[in-house]
């Protein structure tokens, strides 16, 4: 049995309707990117496996249970945890606060706050700072950190390399690896196909709300991929 | 020295005001609700803790183990029952409905124990003084009162500050939806923040009731200086909003000295003076809109 589950999800921003009869599965386990255009959807498709966009047909299954009814809190204490795009720290907290906050949810499990430190050394000695003042690449790591205090079994990364220095970009998907071997599955979605494509262990591209092409990134060669990010070919 | 004595005296009901204003900053804080029924609520609180005191036959004081409680419970089913329901695209529809709730209760007061003057007595309390020097006398009530006012203020930011409850207040209010995807159940944060205001403005209403006389039309008037104690402090700063409480005390105190109708005026004056100079309030840390 797959640890997440999406059956002909659709999913709608008011009249607007971003998501069409979505197929996934993600085993536990493996990192499965999700790839795709600006406006594919990917954002939409995160956000509404964490709960905050509303499902508007199909079924989010989350280890056996349907939980597209559930509350956002809900699917937190079951162990969905999402690192939003943009980051979304908040900025009248203290570094450490933040992370705190980011087990208001906690489920047992290997992260705390100096399990975060660990993997995440940047981040010490700006524990009493203000969240406000930190770099972009140390704001997403405070916003990794805070996803991990709930100890989830699924986390959703959106976009973390947007805006970010490749080398601070290289130091998140190492740390990416850490987290895999604590146990907890990784979804990432990224507009850097060589870099999802690098982390992933399988992938889905989406392509104006519809899957365009799945599979495992060695069996596919660039120019599907191509095809089926930009739209040329239609599958 | 009378303006020593003047000015003392302000300080002592700017705690007052204080404690009628740090509910009205907690809940626009958190989730941007404008409350105009803050006033008229402490009001209710004062007359709940009346006919409490007055059917046990117990000290006022006393009573505040039940009103409390009361006003914790009734603050959080008003914003489960009917506030959570208040669209919130915009702070406009929750100040309609709240001025509604406030015009409610002043009337459901005024039909339940007319237009008559009440006084919440607490014996021996309310007139004992102590006798610092000659021109300097502080009353026992207002002095508990402005301890009071620090202990509420003090506990306030020990929850703001210390516990996953403040932390989830200040995070909802940086970004409700963020908040959210750590877990924060936003509904339960918001009635949690109006149950912890309207407890403390009951509270300042029954201190308030101890003070001075009050009828069912006093409510509006309350929440007049609480919103001014709120801006002449800054918006988003507890203690500022103490400092803010205390010149307004003070300010009220000096126009009355000056002349005795003129306490309310000097109040409003200082709060536009402050409002001209600094809109962001003496201590605010969030800009003005």
């Amino acid at each position: 049995m797959s640890l997440l589950e999406v059956e002909t999800l659709d999913s709608c921003y008011g009249d607007f309707q971003a998501l069409f009869g979505i197929e996934l599965n993600v085993d536990e386990g493996e990192t499965f990117a999700i790839i795709g255009a600006n406006g594919a959807g990917k954002s939409t498709l995160l956000t509404t496996i964490a709960g905050l966009v509303p499902v508007a047909g199909g079924r989010v299954v989350f280890d056996g249970v349907a939980i597209d009814r559930a509350s956002v809190h809900r699917r937190v204490e079951l162990g969905i945890a999402l690192v939003p795009e943009g980051r979304r720290i908040f900025p009248s907290l203290r570094v450490e606060e933040n992370l705190l906050i980011g087990g208001f949810r906690r489920r047992p499990g290997p992260w705390n706050v100096a399990r975060v430190y660990e993997a995440f050394p940047m981040l010490e000695p700006l524990a009493r700072r203000s969240a406000a003042g930190l770099s972009g690449g140390e704001q997403q790591m405070l916003a990794i950190g805070r996803a991990l205090m709930a100890n989830p079994r699924l986390l959703l990364l959106d976009e973390i390399s947007l805006g970010l220095a490749p080398l601070v970009v290289q130091q998140l998907y190492a740390t990416l690896e850490t987290i895999k071997a604590e146990g907890t599955t990784p979804i990432i979605v990224e507009q850097d196909i060589t870099q999802a494509m690098r982390a992933a262990d399988r992938f889905a591209c989406l392509l104006e709300g519809r899957v365009s092409l799945t599979g495992y990134p060695a069996d596919v060669d660039r120019a599907a991929i191509t095809d089926a990010y930009f739209g040329v070919v239609g599958t | 020295m009378n303006w020593v004595n003047v000015i003392v005296q302000g300080v002592l009901l700017g705690g007052l005001y204080a404690l009628f204003a740090a509910g009205l900053s907690l809940t626009f804080g958190v989730m941007r609700l404008v409350n105009l029924a803050h006033g008229d609520l402490s009001i209710l609180a004062a007359f709940f803790c009346f006919t409490v005191a007055d059917t046990l036959d117990v000290n006022p004081l006393l009573a505040l183990i039940l009103v409390l409680p009361a006003a914790f419970l009734f603050g959080y089913l008003l914003q489960r029952i009917v506030i959570e329901h208040v669209p919130r695209f915009d702070v406009l529809p929750a100040i309609v409905v709240t001025f509604g709730i406030g015009i409610i209760i002043e009337n459901a007061l005024l039909q339940e124990y007319s237009a008559d003057n009440r006084r919440l007595l607490v014996g021996g309390l309310q007139t004992d003084t102590i006798k610092i020097n000659e021109q300097l006398s502080v009353g026992v009530m207002p002095l508990l009162t402005f301890v009071a006012a620090i202990v509420v203020l003090g506990l306030l930011h020990l929850l703001l500050t210390r516990t996953q409850l403040g932390r989830a207040f200040r995070a909802t209010s940086d970004d409700p939806d963020a908040a959210r995807i750590v877990g924060v159940d936003h509904r339960r944060t918001f009635a949690l923040a109006l149950a912890i205001s309207i407890a403390t403005v009951a509270l300042a209403g029954v201190l308030l009731g101890i003070r001075t006389s009050f009828t069912p039309f006093a409510g509006p008037a309350r929440l007049i200086f609480a919103f001014e104690a709120v801006i002449i402090g800054g918006l988003g700063s507890l203690w500022g909003t103490l400092a803010g409480g205390i010149i307004l005390g003070v300010a009220q105190a000096i126009g009355a000295e000056i002349d005795p109708g003129y306490g309310v005026l000097a109040g409003h004056l200082v709060f536009l003076a402050v409002l001209v100079v600094r809109p962001t309030g003496l201590f605010g840390k969030v800009a003005a809109a």
